[in-house]
């Protein structure tokens, strides 16, 4: 009898509008957009590898491409995503990797504060290696 | 018992966030300022030909490149699955192709400098 009262399976509509209902959603959305710009900026490096096996003039060409205005935009698109998602990762650390001592847990704010301690030491020696300062 | 390839896709996603959150705003800072005409030493055509020539940093560099893509490729299958488009099976095969053959030129890349 049920067949009969709905020969077909009920489909929930699927739109992307949910998005839009809560600003928790679409921050959620910006965070996991930022994997296009980690992707992207990825495959970039991948061509910077290809030219600095193609020569000098090959490698020259890409740091040009680099200084055009779509490069500077792409780059501060990009950075801004990155940092975005470094930020939204290392506050969800505490819960991925809760550490209890003894009885009691390390505090979130321990957890996640050392993972942005070592990400600053980490970018300043990065950048100290590559002879940015 | 049903295997599961969960902690296969997965492991390299975690893997990745956790190294792209780590290293790459540094990275973008460095080609930003390459870009703004304050190249650091480093991208200098004959000390970066010469420091992606050592084995060890290339094979770094392909670890690097294989976790970032990967994690980006999973986020993105799972982004599209939110916004609505339900064909997974073609989208996980078209993100994690990407992220492969982008880490396979990676590594032809690096064999050749």
């Amino acid at each position: 009898m049920a067949e009969e009262m709905s020969p077909r399976p009920f489909l929930r509509p699927i739109t992307s509008e949910w998005l839009f209902r809560h600003p928790r959603y679409l921050r959620y959305m910006v965070r996991e957009f930022s994997c296009l710009f980690i992707g992207g900026y990825t495959l970039l490096l991948v061509a910077g590898l290809k030219s600095l096996s193609e020569g000098r003039a090959a490698y020259e060409a890409f740091l040009e491409g680099l200084r055009s205005p779509a490069g500077i935009a792409f780059h501060v698109l990009a950075l801004a995503f990155a940092t975005y998602h470094s930020i939204t990762w290392f506050n969800l650390t505490p819960k991925a990797l809760p550490l209890q001592l003894g009885e009691a847990f390390v505090p979130d704010v321990a957890i996640s504060g050392a993972h942005f301690a070592l990400w600053g030491v980490l970018s300043l020696a990065l950048l100290y290696f590559a002879g940015a300062f | 018992m049903t295997r599961s390839n969960k902690p296969l896709v997965w492991g390299p996603f975690a893997a990745g966030g956790t190294l792209t959150a780590f290293v790459t705003p540094a990275l973008i800072v460095l080609t930003l300022l390459a870009g703004l005409g304050y190249a650091p030493e480093l991208l200098g055509y004959d000390r970066l030909h010469a420091f992606m020539g050592h084995w060890l940093v290339k094979v770094v560099a392909i670890a690097v490149v294989f976790v970032s893509l990967w994690s980006s490729a999973h986020r993105l299958r799972i982004t599209c699955y939110d916004l609505g488009l339900r064909a997974d099976l073609l989208v996980a095969t078209v993100v994690y192709a990407v992220a492969l053959t982008g880490t396979l030129a990676a590594a032809v890349f690096l064999a050749g400098i």
